[in-house]
């Protein structure tokens, strides 16, 4: 590839490839500078898509993003291809590692792939099929407006003449580059590959066994390790029988690592490495070692004296106040209805199903690593840190991730690797046993809210406050334990005022699927229909009067979600449907993630309790194109059954300062015999396509609690379902 | 110990504990990586494999058991992935992260060989152990009743 100046202009670099071909690469603005991920990168932006076309006609494409399950290996590349014209099956998708010469931005999180890149793809496939174009044209000696091209072939319609993108390949290099801001783009009615159904370009390998995780990668020589730490978080080692661990069978090594200094929960935590020749080897030689911990000043903290905490300070005014509207406590003494409740949701581990893997091999002064990472440079730049390297020393490969879900966000598990393979003189794989994993996540924090709201005599909500009671050290929040002063019904309801409390936390939380919205929605969406069926209102109307319009340049769209709202309505049948007793409909909407999402959900509930869901529909806006239908139906379903997964039976407790639940039997996932089914409909609006990774999974869990109610009278303020009585008489 | 048993039909002799489970013997003694391991106590079956014909959580059989067993594993289910299973498994776009799929696979591949036309119900009885994580499993379902030529009985 040569060394081309990019425009600023442009920002598109366009080279020949030694040996016959066309490269195009892209810069673009980076979408995120300036928020928290403290991008640095030079001008002119990020490279963000990376072309290259050969004289056979293949078009490679390359990935640059993790690949974790969202799809994003298969849909951004048809987003180039349709702009192209490519032939799709001449398409071939290639994972490149962490390159941040190259690159930016190279991580999955926050239903992000979708808006950053949209239009940035579309311009630069545009931008090649014009050069491809102009070529032909050139080739031919007609006007390049006389050509047209469909399926990777120029076709010059007066004389029939067609030349294929191999072929043109080479003469396209030197055609003069378009503007990517001038570049004429599809009317979206010519797409042909975006909005159809297009495959997973790993599904062969998928359903054929291929080696793809970062669990499969395998080194020559390597040895294996498992590492043990404290079941209290941050606790570290006083002693350990490393002589004896030593002496097992297939043990190669087994030795203390001490803390990064600082104890940050999500760094290098203390703990015992045991290395050996394989990994049953290691997991045995686990069985054999005892430690002596020295627990820390966590080892006392429970959920039970979590809850008590909360239920003290929920007494007091809230230590700092959000947002005030109007005057909550006087609307609360003129309302006709007032309703007051306590609401709780559990901790929660995300489960990855491929447990916390990283593979790092040490040599000469440079670290390789292999790693299913969400966030690869975020864990390089804490290897670098953690060890006292420098990050152009540290090279890390991208594998496919069997699951993410916010939980590979963080690196704990690379610098556990990273730090485990400078103290071993060959390739090591550290994987972590389901146990390691479920009791060392970074948890969805629990969360504690009470509630007063109020109605009036019309059956309007009138009044709205909520004590927050969370975790952090004021004023900073436990990551993920916030709550956004714009969090629905905010700027709806005239006199509301949001408070929080923070407790102190010795428990590593972070993002999982939906941050913070997993929960809030639960809360928010439930205490609204407690309102509403206190005004003796249908809980759809209810919903779609609260969802006036507000103008005042906040984030959601009130007219977008009554759109979903009344679609979801309108396909679950909602209100026109008599039901025998224990069997109800209930109804939720969230905004999260750029996404609109309105839920129906229908559960049978027998009189002894039995808890069966019927059917759920969603309906969700997500922009004007649904890029792939194919995984963005199977996205919201599986988002839609994590939801109610989570409501069934996730909790993870606290006992004496470590997680309660070690594994399967004990911390639940949905299974096959509980799955309803689940109706998906995209309501397509004139605003750009945004992400689906998340947004369909918060309204979930308070349709589920919704419907119980209607059903049974028990209102659930409180999760999982697995702890709750729902017999009914 | 040593242990000779026959793997996708190939025979091999391993010396290992006799208390290392089947899918560690797979994974780095054969190097074999498509059976996959999640959890280690026969919850999540992601390590499922065929012991003489029946569905088998390797996590939970121990090399000591295996003399002379007859192992299949996701790499051998069919020559070049053209299992019904595995077609109607691509068709369908089952996979999110896919991590899963090689044990619901090999589970339901079992199912289809004892009873090639399941319901709903059937379906549900014998994958119900089977976790995926993304929750795909409406897909799994379809696709079951795709490979078998069954319409969905609910």
């Amino acid at each position: 590839m040569t060394n081309a100046t990019v425009t600023r202009r442009d920002f598109l670099r366009v080279s020949a490839i030694a040996g016959g071909g066309i490269l195009l690469a892209v810069y673009v603005p980076s979408f995120m500078r300036g928020r928290a991920l403290g991008a640095t990168s030079a001008e002119p932006g990020e490279l963000n898509a990376y072309i290259r076309i050969t004289p056979d006609g293949i078009v490679t494409i390359a990935a640059k993003n993790p690949e974790i399950g969202q799809g994003v290996k298969t849909m951004l590349p048809m987003i180039i291809a349709d702009e192209l014209d490519a032939d799709w099956s001449k398409v071939r998708v290639e994972q490149v590692g962490l390159d941040t010469d190259r690159y930016e931005n190279q991580w999955a999180g926050g239903s992000t792939a979708t808006p950053i890149n949209w239009m940035p793809l579309r311009q630069v496939g545009a931008a090649g099929r014009a050069m491809l174009v102009a070529a032909a044209a050139s080739t031919w000696g007609v006007d390049a407006s006389t050509c047209t091209t469909q399926a990777g072939v120029v076709s010059h319609r007066a004389s029939g003449r067609q030349l294929g993108y191999g072929a043109l390949a080479d003469k396209a290099a030197t055609m003069e580059a378009p503007s990517l801001k001038s570049v004429p783009l599809k009317d979206p009615k010519d797409f042909r590959i975006i909005g159809t159904p297009v495959h997973g370009v790993d599904n062969h390998a998928i359903v054929t066994g291929k080696p793809l995780y970062g669990i499969d990668v395998t080194l020559p020589g390597m040895v294996y390790a498992v590492f043990q730490k404290c079941p209290v978080f941050a606790g570290t080692v006083k002693s350990a029988n490393l002589d004896a661990v030593k002496a097992l069978p297939g043990v190669k090594d087994a030795f203390v690592v001490e803390p990064a200094p600082g104890g940050a929960l999500n760094g290098l935590l203390g703990g015992v490495a045991i290395i050996a020749d394989g990994w049953w080897a290691a997991e045995s030689a686990r069985g054999k070692l005892q430690v002596v911990w020295d627990e820390g000043a966590t080892a006392q903290q429970s959920s039970a004296s979590f809850d008590a905490q909360a239920a003290a300070v929920s007494k007091q005014a809230p230590q700092r106040s959000l947002r005030s509207d109007g005057n909550a406590d006087a609307a609360l003494k003129g309302a006709a209805k007032v309703v007051s409740a306590d609401y709780f949701y559990p901790f929660i581990a995300h489960a990855t199903l491929e447990p916390q893997n990283c593979t790092a091999h040490y040599h000469d002064g440079k670290l390789e690593i292999w790693a299913p990472s969400q966030t690869p440079a975020g864990g390089r730049s804490l290897v670098a840190k953690t060890l006292g390297m420098k990050e152009s020393d540290i090279t890390v490969h991208l594998t496919r991730a069997g699951g993410g879900f916010g939980r590979r966000l963080n690196n704990d598990y690379m610098v556990e690797a990273a730090r485990i393979a400078r103290q071993v003189n060959a390739p090591v794989k550290l994987l972590w046993s389901r146990e390691d994993d479920i009791g060392h996540d970074f948890y969805r924090p629990a969360g504690y809210h009470y509630l007063t709201g109020g109605v009036d005599a019309g059956g309007k909500l009138v009044a709205w406050k909520d004590h927050f009671v969370t975790f952090g050290d004021p004023p900073r929040y436990a990551p993920s334990a916030s709550i956004s002063d714009t969090e629905f019904p905010a700027r709806f309801v005239s006199n509301f005022s949001l408070g929080v409390s923070s407790m102190p936390l010795g428990v590593p939380t972070g993002a999982l699927r939906a941050p913070g919205s997993n929960a809030i929605a639960f809360v928010m969406q439930s205490f609204i229909d407690e309102l509403a069926h206190a005004a003796g209102r249908d809980p759809v109307d209810f919903r779609r009067d609260l969802l006036a319009d507000v103008e005042d340049g906040a984030a959601m769209d009130a007219q977008r979600m009554r759109g979903v709202l009344e679609l979801v309505a309108e396909k679950s049948g909602w209100g026109k449907q008599q039901f025998p007793r224990g069997t109800a409909q209930g109804v939720a909407f969230h905004f999260s993630h750029r996404g609109y999402f309105a839920e129906v959900v229908q559960v049978t509930v027998s009189r002894a309790g039995l808890l069966r869901v019927d059917k759920v529909w969603v309906a969700g806006d997500i922009g004007s194109e649904v890029i792939n239908p194919l995984n963005a139906e199977n996205q919201a379903q599986g988002a839609v059954l994590d939801g109610l997964s989570e409501a069934f039976g996730q909790e993870i407790t606290i006992e004496r300062g470590r997680a309660a639940q070690s594994n399967f039997n004990r911390y639940p996932l949905l299974r096959m015999r509980d799955v309803p089914p689940v109706e998906v409909h995209f309501l397509r609006t004139s605003f750009p396509p945004t992400g689906l990774g998340e947004p369909a999974l918060p309204p979930a869990v308070a349709a589920l609690c919704n419907a119980i109610y209607s059903a049974t009278g028990k209102r659930v303020r409180s999760l999982p379902l697995s702890k709750q009585d729902l017999s009914w008489a | 110990m040593k242990v000779s048993f026959k793997v996708n039909w190939t025979a091999h002799t391993v010396d290992v504990p006799a208390d290392m489970p089947l899918l560690w013997v797979l994974r780095d003694v054969l190097d074999l990586k498509g059976t996959k391991y999640g959890c280690g106590i026969g919850q999540c079956a992601a390590c499922t494999v065929h012991i003489d014909g029946r569905p088998a959580r390797s996590c939970r059989r121990r090399a000591s058991t295996l003399e002379g067993a007859d192992i299949l594993t996701i790499e051998a289910l069919s020559p070049d992935g053209n299992h019904p299973l595995q077609r109607a498994w691509e068709e369908l776009d089952v996979a999110q992260c896919g991590y899963c799929q090689a044990g619901q696979l090999m589970t339901a591949a079992a199912l289809l060989a004892r009873n090639p036309h399941p319901t709903d119900a059937e379906i549900d009885t014998a994958m119900s152990g089977n976790i995926c994580r993304c929750n795909t499993y409406l897909r799994i379902r379809e696709a079951i009743h795709r490979a078998t030529g069954t319409e969905a009985t609910q």
